[in-house]
């Protein structure tokens, strides 16, 4: 008996073996995600064939692009010395880089004078110093003492003139602020924060046009200005982009905060708003800003045509922000406004310290790509007579005896920095909901 | 005795208005009235001020003076600017509806395939998605329309040895001028039979899946409804093709020609010339007879007409030769050809030395006797639809005949717009499907449903109450996004009402605001039309 069991103990472990060839490594990997079944296989395998269409021909064409030529003509003589020339179809044909290695300080400030380059750039650089602690709260906090200054230091490099304008204009924001902190005391509130908006406007209106003049008659510094005109390119896009983009944000919240609004006049005015900047193109406010806003302004006002498109396309966004956060506004539960009521807190505290936080959050994504589709929907200013990096300069570069008849290159070279742009304003975004995630997955 | 003590009435203080609470929404709500009304008297106030001729819609009724080259309706340069809005506005339509439809494709289609298993698959639709959403329209627009202005062949390289090769088996030509595609032509009333059979087994096939659902649901009995749908959907109409192709193949035309003798036959009749015949647009005696003359080597030169009417009218005023006419109309026609000719001609000598006729072929109705004689050779009507694809003609100004023409500006627009939107729609349509839980899923294999069941039944009704809602606002957006049209010439609202339009009449103000009011009226109507769907679609609550 005893035996009969022994048969069946096994007495030592067999020697491990190395799993089957096709459970590990790359032909695991392969099988199962490339070709794990019928369907798969036949999908695999197109997908092969459209990666190699559509890359055997650019690869070579982008590859042996042509850098140093100073003209189209010039472009293809030195290709036909060195690949000979391309067949009928096309084939054989290289890219002719050269245009983009001559003409890409006018693809990205347009004409602004080149010996001012430094002055945009600063400027940038400036952006994103003021930008870096609302974006990043790891940076240390005294930097963010820069970031209201910012608009009026930026303002001032790009177009230049007497520094005694953005000074001006900054001080109507101080009086305002003045207004609210210390007539509190003496007019109360409601009076004070109407106050704080009447003040700094009838400032602007009447007395920071002749101080500027005054002050710069007494103290003139500044720098050559610049012309809106000479504005371009990707300068142009980021100017009306960025404008638009920090300007919508805090009128859409309003927005959104007004249709949310119980007062009828307040709501109906909003929903209005709203309705009618969404319902109409964005090309159609274009045309208005350019043709009809002079009939809408006291005779004899002319403004910048720069400022006029900032402030539509600033509505614009603001219109789509407005039902963005409305969204998360709507989606936050019931109980988190009667909490806020039940501490006591009245509702610009309660929308302040507890909806606005928590609503704003889950509208990022949403907020984020109201933004993105801003700064693309910038290329849209040239039908209005602006110079666009996409349409505008490339027309404008076109239009010369050297670069008649190039395409392709000016596309993909724009093409390729609003992708930079856009790509990466969306993966901030989605870095920016990962970290403010709170609930347990 | 308990005593009621009244609150003490308090008068009214003018500080209530704004401390308390019952009477502040009411100051704030006046304030804000004040302010808007303020401000609409102050914008409005400018308006009557600075704007020149005061404010009118009599321009709609003027002459437009401008020529639109993609149209749906007829339309000339004498036309008025209401007319030209109109053209514009279908422009607008028709390409909003094609990039919707496509667009809906194309999303659906990446967003499901986002979503595979597949690496290199999901890789692709990744590239796909990321690359057309961070990039402006207005690129996508141009690079478009780049591929068809300059890397398509010209028309003349459709010519023999020209190189270029028609595309879709040899029924469509793209060139840098334009796209030809194939259309349809269909003999007399067969438009109406087959679409009346067609509309009539589609409600059939409803019936039919209606009553199956109720086996089911009684008898727990399920039938598969596909040979049903595709017997009740296919054959019928296909007998009736071949009914009413035995109708008008039976139908004999008669080919009538100016100055022809009674008896002689079309070869004889044509000689070593070059007919000049008279087309009807969009007619199958038309094509028919073109394609009897080419089988018959005979050269020819087509003068177009609107309908048969227009045709006999030409006709009779010799602008061309040759006419096909049915067999059974062919006497009264002729009848009042010679009516009309007689006609003409006593008003030609009475007004001796004016010519009518701008045309240079009208000698033969000049003599006394107007000849118009039908031909021995007859042809029939053809089958019930025939294709009519687009063809160079052989010598002369290069171009196609046949078909259909549409502008390469249509199409850059239409493949960029729908190329655009549908890398949205794919997000959203993954956002739909990813949002239904894993658990469904499982539930719906416990339950013993195949894949296909589970996706139809259980997932994509699920889905879809995710997807529509932001489905529908990108359709708004494609529908705003077409007056990008501007770029590449496509005549949509935006370029006549608001574009030419304005520019001629100078009424700014009125211009836009019709402008802008259909695209908030149309913008309304889809968003009302999808809130429909949406609501018969999204959860039902108890």
């Amino acid at each position: 008996m005893a035996d009969q069991s022994s048969a069946y103990v096994r007495t030592e472990m067999l020697p491990e073996q190395s799993p089957p060839a096709l459970e590990t490594g790359l032909l695991k990997w392969l099988r199962e995600n490339l070709f794990s079944s019928p369907v798969n296989t036949i999908l695999t395998l197109v997908s092969f064939v459209i990666i190699y269409l559509a890359l055997s021909s650019f690869i070579p064409w982008a590859f042996y692009g042509i850098w140093d030529a100073s003209s189209l003509s010039e472009c293809r003589a030195i290709r036909d010395e060195l690949y000979g020339a391309p067949d009928e179809h096309g084939h054989g044909d290289v890219a002719c880089w050269a245009v983009i290695a001559e003409r890409w300080p006018q693809i990205l400030f347009g004409f602004y004078p080149s010996e001012y380059y430094w002055r945009p750039i600063l400027a940038f650089a400036l952006f994103f110093v003021a930008i870096a602690p609302v974006l990043y709260d790891k940076l240390p906090r005294e930097l963010a003492y820069f970031t209201p200054l910012a608009p009026f230091v930026i303002f001032w490099l790009l177009w230049g003139g007497t520094i005694w304008t953005p000074i001006a204009i900054a001080a109507g924001f101080v009086i305002g602020w003045a207004c609210f902190k210390f007539g509190e005391e003496i007019i109360g509130s409601l009076g004070a924060t109407i106050a704080a908006v009447v003040v700094p406007i009838v400032y602007w209106l009447l007395v920071a046009g002749p101080l500027t003049n005054g002050l710069a008659a007494i103290l003139p510094i500044g720098i050559e200005p610049v012309e809106s005109n000479d504005f371009g390119g990707f300068l142009l896009a980021l100017v009306i982009g960025i404008s638009g983009i920090v300007l919508s944000l805090p009128l859409g919240i309003a927005l959104a905060l007004g249709r949310q609004s119980d007062l009828f006049i307040i709501n109906k005015f909003c929903v209005f708003f709203i309705e009618v900047f969404r319902g109409v193109p964005l090309i159609v406010w274009l045309f208005t800003a350019s043709l009809l806003l002079n009939y809408f302004l006291p005779p004899g006002t002319n403004f910048d045509l720069m400022l006029r498109v900032i402030i539509l396309v600033t509505l614009f966004a603001a219109a789509y922000l407005a039902e963005v956060i409305r969204g998360g506004l709507a989606a936050l539960p019931r109980g988190q406004y009667e909490g806020a009521d039940s501490l006591g807190l009245d509702y610009w505290q309660s929308m302040r310290l507890i909806i606005l936080p928590q609503a704003m959050k889950i509208s990022i994504p949403g907020i984020v790509s109201t933004f993105i589709g801003l700064f693309k929907d910038t290329t849209l200013v040239v039908f209005i007579g602006l110079l666009d990096p996409l349409k505008g300069l490339s027309d404008a570069i076109r239009a010369t005896t050297e670069w008649n008849g190039i395409y392709w290159e000016l596309f993909i070279f724009s093409g390729l920095l609003f992708f930079i742009f856009c790509y990466g304003m969306s993966r901030y975004s989605m870095y920016l909901e990962r970290k403010l995630a709170t609930d347990h997955r | 005795m308990a005593t009621i003590s009244e609150p003490q009435a308090e008068g009214f203080r003018l500080s209530q208005l704004i401390y308390d609470t019952r009477y502040r929404s009411m100051t704030i709500q006046a304030v804000a009235f004040f302010l808007i009304m303020l401000g609409l008297y102050f914008l409005v106030g400018n308006v009557i001020r600075n704007y020149p001729g005061g404010f009118s819609f009599a321009f709609l009724g003027n002459r437009a003076g401008y020529d639109i080259n993609q149209r749906l309706i007829e339309y000339s340069n004498d036309s008025d600017h209401s007319r030209a809005a109109l053209v514009g506005i279908l422009n607008t339509l028709l390409v909003a509806f094609l990039g919707c439809v496509a667009a809906t494709f194309i999303g659906v289609f990446a967003g499901v395939l986002r979503l595979s298993k597949n690496w290199i698959v999901s890789r692709l639709m990744s590239v796909y998605v990321e690359g057309f959403r961070n990039v402006p329209l207005l690129l996508w627009i141009l690079v478009i329309f780049a591929v068809f202005s300059e890397s398509q062949p010209l028309v003349a390289a459709f010519r023999e040895g020209g190189g270029a090769d028609y595309s879709l088996f040899g029924l469509a030509a793209v060139t840098r001028s334009g796209t030809f595609i194939p259309r349809l032509v269909f003999s007399d009333g067969a438009f109406w039979v087959l679409l009346a059979v067609l509309i009539l087994s589609i409600v059939a096939n409803r019936m039919v899946r209606a009553r199956l659902a109720q086996h089911q649901a009684n008898t727990g009995q399920y039938i598969n409804p596909l040979p049903y749908s595709l017997a009740l959907l296919i054959i019928p109409v296909v007998a009736a093709f071949f009914v009413m192709s035995g109708i008008t193949n039976s139908r004999e035309q008669v080919l009538l020609a100016a100055g022809a003798s009674e008896g002689q036959t079309l070869a004889e009749y044509a000689g070593e010339d070059r007919l000049e015949y008279c087309q009807v647009a969009r007619d199958a005696r038309s094509l028919n007879l073109e394609r009897t003359l080419q089988d018959a080597g005979i050269g020819y030169r087509v003068i177009p007409n609107g309908n048969a009417t227009a045709a006999v009218a030409t006709f009779a005023e010799g602008n061309c030769a040759l006419l096909a006419v049915p067999a059974s109309q062919a006497d009264s026609i002729m009848a009042t050809i010679t009516g009309l000719s007689a006609r003409e001609l006593s008003v030609e000598h009475a007004w001796s030395g004016i010519t009518f006729s701008e045309n240079e072929n009208t000698e033969f109705h000049r003599e006394a006797e107007v000849s118009v004689a039908p031909l021995s050779d007859t042809m029939t009507e053809g089958r019930a639809f025939e294709v009519s694809h687009p063809e160079i003609t052989p010598t002369g100004i290069p171009r196609f005949e046949g078909g259909w023409t549409v502008s390469n500006a249509l199409i850059a627009l239409w493949f960029a717009l729908s190329l655009y939107t549908g890398a949205f729609i794919a997000e959203i349509v993954r956002a739909g499907i990813q949002s239904v839980s894993k658990g469904q899923t499982e539930a719906s294999y416990a339950l013993g449903l195949r894949p296909s069941w589970t996706m139809n039944l259980v997932i994509l009704p699920q889905a879809l109450r995710v997807i529509v809602p932001p489905l529908i606002s990108q359709f708004l957006n494609l529908t705003k996004n077409s007056s990008l049209a501007l770029a590449v010439g496509y005549m949509d609202v935006r370029s006549t009402l608001g574009g030419i339009t304005i520019n001629q009449t100078g009424r700014e103000l009125e211009g836009m605001l019709l402008l802008g009011g259909f695209y908030l009226v149309t913008s309304l109507i889809i968003s009302a039309v999808m809130n429909v769907y949406n609501s018969s679609v999204k959860l039902k609550e108890r």
